[in-house]
């Protein structure tokens, strides 16, 4: 019933990304004792409090730095973003807003709270699991396509 | 310092990990959403790499009360499912499908100079300021 799209399945690096991606939430939570949840981070600087901002922008410096680093040693891989700007707009909204509420995203309850068997971590990532399918469906299958 | 330089390593490893799991390109990102067209399973794969390496780190976490370099565990205590995680999560699940972005990739893809993520990032920290704005306004919630 499901086609898979063998051309573009890349299991091979998508586990060794994974394996880095844990490797940093691992470093997170051994060296600095917390969660390597993006949305908080990244949220957290939108109230600053005073020591709270240096690791925080330090943080965010690396993810946003890590292309800079890899041009350094290959090409970079290619982003595709198809979605216009209004959509861009109302994605990186809903996913501000969402992220917050439910106090976090794919890295910290995705991949830390699963990591840590957290029921609540698993509840959300269900509820974005699931409406990020209905909504490519509906975008990609009931309404344009 | 040595927990920001500690920080900015994570924050380093964890943008190179998207980079290599093909995660920062929003239409792969798609490509495991849509389950109705031709599936690419490759995200599951990441999940389970990260969860791999994760549930060892965090078995190590749970037993300690200081981290390696000294500094306190703050693991979250909250395990309550409550509307507020459930409608959030619904919420940022829908924004992700629209344009295949998530907070991480959003700022890696910004990184990588592309335009279309400098826009999604400042829509995601307005709609985070947002946030902050009505629970500022409403303080017996939090």
């Amino acid at each position: 019933m499901i086609d898979i799209a063998w051309d573009s399945f890349t299991p091979w690096s998508a586990l060794l990304g994974g394996v880095l991606i844990g490797l940093a939430a691992a470093s997170f939570i051994l060296l600095n004792g917390r969660i390597a949840g993006i949305s908080g981070i990244l949220g957290g600087l939108l109230v600053p409090r005073s020591g709270d901002i240096g690791w925080r922008a330090a943080f965010m410096i690396g993810l946003i730095g890590a292309p800079a680093a890899w041009i350094m040693m290959a090409e970079l891989p290619p982003i595709q973003i198809e979605a216009g700007f209004p959509a861009i707009v109302i994605a990186g909204l809903m996913v501000g807003i969402g992220t917050r509420y439910g106090s976090g995203c794919t890295s910290g309850h995705g991949v830390c709270g699963l990591s840590r068997l957290s029921p609540r971590s698993l509840v959300a990532t269900l509820c974005f699991m699931g409406t990020g399918f209905v909504t490519v469906y509906l975008i990609r299958h009931a309404f344009g396509g | 310092m040595k927990y920001s330089l500690a920080a900015f390593g994570s924050g380093l490893i964890f943008g190179l990990g998207l980079l290599v799991s093909g995660m920062a390109n929003p239409e792969k990102v798609l490509g495991f959403l849509d389950i109705a067209g031709l599936w690419d399973p490759s995200l599951a794969f990441v999940m389970g790499g990260a969860i791999l390496v994760g549930i060892f780190a965090f078995a190590i976490a749970r037993k300690r009360t200081l981290s390696f370099l000294g500094f306190h565990m703050k693991l979250p205590a909250s395990d309550r499912v409550d509307t507020r995680l459930v409608v959030g999560s619904l919420m940022f699940g829908a924004g992700w499908g629209i344009a295949g972005f998530c907070p991480g990739p959003g700022l890696v893809a910004l990184g990588a100079g592309e335009i279309k993520a400098a826009a999604f990032v400042a829509s995601m920290i307005a709609g985070m300021a947002i946030f902050e704005m009505v629970e500022s306004s409403r303080p017996s919630t939090r």
